[in-house]
């Protein structure tokens, strides 16, 4: 609560002073409606309707010709369900100071690395904040301090990550949540010094002629705990989130090779059970202008890889995903996007569907719609199998 | 006796042809003019409004700032940010062009804060939604078309040369254009697309030229019409600055991922 109420602060200090110093707001505010297609596995998540509330907004203003820059964005949600997804974030709080050679941001950030579409495979500066969705993408703001070294040979990426972001996990009474549940209020760690530990990570990025390459190293504190199984007084069992040390290495390449995409995110993880390697690769092909119309259709599929098997709690241990992206190019901006899951040891599927569509100026209705079929109890997915739900989302964009 | 007249009559057909450029010659001439006097402005920032319509009157506005670096032998380099419609903004797209190869392009997604490189091999695709394709947006080289001058015509009482232009992309949309090319400013006035079957498709006005540093000509407005479908999209340009001392940096993927 003591920092919704300093976030509250510089937000109307920010509103305050942009008519002053020509800074700029923006943001959305929108209603969210989930609704279930099948009763929940457990009584006390025994609702089939959901509503919620969002809130985000971003304070921008530079100076410097540009060069240097401060932004913050506050993050809200209310959720009627769950109290674990009624939660506030700053999204980010930052400094930028761009050079020639070099550019240093300094507060909290989010930094996405990765090509893939399935699955965010090497993506480790921000964790997840998992109660938003669990697409994995929404993230929480990351403490750090980033130095990027721009050269004619790519550029270096320095990071000081001094303080760890425990992972959001929906409550007891939610939807969309493990069996058994995961606790956030009591987690462990490897290192004595638990959250404080201070993280590094380093990527090199560039591009030569068709094809982009990254190549990353993190050292610190990973950002998807193992699980401990425990038990509460009354005997209920329940999971603890465990957090290693680790070191990952990771390589993500794209060619971009006329109309196809091909896509490569492998990683090399240490310091997390036993050392493990997991790959995710694929293709995107666009037909441009589909039917004689002015409407593109993209098709992609890309198979997932991870050496540990079923052992452990990774949804992507031997899957094959296949998916297609209509563009509309209409005046309302229509997209959609289908996929299929199919995980080739259990048998399990799961269908995702995304669509969106802008209404006047301002508005934008988004559609989810998630199905979960023939999952086996051995695969962590499972716990969905009776979460299959469709999402409005409305919002008012300003 | 005879040998001569024919060796006299070969010589004055020779000379005649010598003399007179062909349609070809003439339309390739006057590409390479319009080319020599819109170079050296290095590089240019400009608002843009583009309003959407639909043949049901419908209509949507998108607002954008574009930054360009002109590329000497090659394509320019563009940086664009979208501040309207509110739901992407932010949203920026880097893309180096090329006259006769596909450009490089990247997209960035502010809310995922990802950088995507995007397939651009088909520079025939719509732009946002609008009337224009990739390519009738990226610069003008010389390279890029065939020429052949068709005649000269005056429309709105200003002379123009009248110029047929075969793409020579392969992955073009077009068949061939149509410029009514100022005789003045060296700078088009009117536009024709045909497609792929030769028919007409769409036609491009430009309005409102104001020249800027005693030297380059730039419209106000472009309004492109589209005849198969009813559609059209009129672009407003303001706030026009040249030389403002940018440089390749300002036009990498870190750049893209901090631009305003």
């Amino acid at each position: 609560m003591k920092n919704i109420r300093s976030a509250l602060f510089i937000y109307s200090l920010c509103i305050w002073i942009t008519p002053i110093h020509a800074g700029e707001l923006s943001g959305f505010t929108g209603i969210e409606f989930r609704g279930f297609t099948q009763s929940a596995q457990l009584p006390r998540q025994d609702h089939s309707t959901n509503f919620s509330f969002v809130f985000e907004s971003e304070y921008y203003t530079d100076w410097d010709n540009g060069d240097q820059s401060f932004a913050f964005t506050p993050f809200l949600r209310l959720d009627q369900h769950d109290h674990e997804r009624t939660h506030f974030d700053i999204r980010e709080l930052t400094y930028l100071k761009a050079a020639d050679a070099w550019e240093l941001r300094v507060g909290i950030r989010k930094v996405f690395w990765g090509v893939t579409e399935f699955q965010h495979l090497i993506d480790i500066i921000n964790q997840d904040d998992l109660v938003e969705n669990i697409d994995t993408e929404d993230k929480l703001g990351q403490p750090m301090i980033n130095l990027a070294l721009i050269r004619d040979w790519g550029t270096i990426d320095l990071f000081v990550l001094p303080y760890f972001r425990e992972r959001t996990f929906p409550g007891r009474d939610s939807r969309l949540r493990t069996l058994p549940y995961i606790s956030n209020d009591i987690s462990r760690y490897e290192s004595s010094a638990k959250e404080k530990h201070i993280d590094f990570a380093v990527r090199y990025s560039h591009y030569f002629g068709d094809w982009d390459i990254g190549l990353s190293h993190f050292y610190g504190t990973s950002r998807d705990p193992s699980l401990q199984l425990s038990f509460d007084d009354s005997g209920n069992a329940f999971f603890i989130p465990f957090y290693s040390i680790i070191n990952q290495t990771s390589v993500d390449l794209q060619a971009t090779k006329g109309n196809m995409l091909w896509k490569l995110e492998a990683l090399h993880r240490s310091g997390q059970g036993e050392t493990y390697n997991a790959l995710v690769g694929g293709f995107e092909y666009t037909f441009v202008g589909v039917f004689g119309s002015a409407m593109d259709l993209g098709l992609l599929s890309e198979y997932h890889y991870d050496d540990r098997g079923r052992n452990n709690f990774t949804i992507f241990e031997d899957d094959i995903a296949i998916g297609a992206r209509l563009a509309m190019n209409d005046i309302s901006s229509t997209e959609a996007l289908v996929g299929l899951v199919w995980d080739r040891t259990t048998g399990g599927q799961f269908f995702n569907l995304e669509a969106s569509r802008r209404i006047g100026e301002s508005w934008l209705l988004e559609l989810q719609s998630r199905f979960f079929f023939d999952q086996k109890p051995v695969d962590p997915a499972s716990a969905f199998s009776q979460d299959d739900y469709f999402e409005l989302f409305l919002t008012y964009n300003f | 006796m005879k040998i001569k007249v024919i060796l006299i009559a070969l010589l004055s057909l020779q000379l005649s042809l010598a003399a007179a450029e062909t349609p070809e010659e003439k339309g390739l001439a006057i590409a390479i003019e319009a080319d020599k006097r819109d170079t050296g402005w290095t590089d240019q920032i400009a608002d843009m409004k583009m309003i959407l319509k639909n043949k049901h009157g419908d209509s949507s506005t998108r607002v954008m700032s574009i930054t360009t670096l002109e590329v000497q032998g090659d394509g320019d380099k563009s940086l664009l940010i979208f501040d309207n419609p509110r739901d992407v903004k932010g949203t920026a797209f880097l893309s180096y062009t090329h006259a006769l190869t596909p450009d490089e392009q990247w997209l960035y997604l502010p809310a995922l804060k990802r950088v995507k490189r995007i397939a651009s091999a088909n520079k025939s695709g719509p732009f946002v939604g609008s009337e224009y394709a990739y390519e009738d947006l990226s610069s003008q080289e010389v390279e890029k078309y065939k020429y052949k001058w068709l005649r000269d015509e005056v429309i709105d009482g200003r002379d123009n040369f009248v110029i047929e232009r075969y793409p020579q992309y392969e992955h073009s949309g077009y068949t061939r254009q149509i410029v009514w090319m100022d005789k003045e400013m060296y700078q088009p006035n009117k536009l024709e697309f045909y497609d792929r079957k030769d028919a007409k498709l769409k036609t491009l006005l430009f309005l409102d030229y104001q020249q800027y540093l005693d030297q380059f000509w730039r419209p106000g407005e472009m309004q492109m019409a589209n005849h198969q479908t009813g559609k059209s999209t009129s672009l407003a340009w303001e706030n026009y600055q040249f030389k403002n001392g940018l440089t390749d940096r300002d036009f990498d993927k870190n750049t893209l991922k901090r631009a305003r």
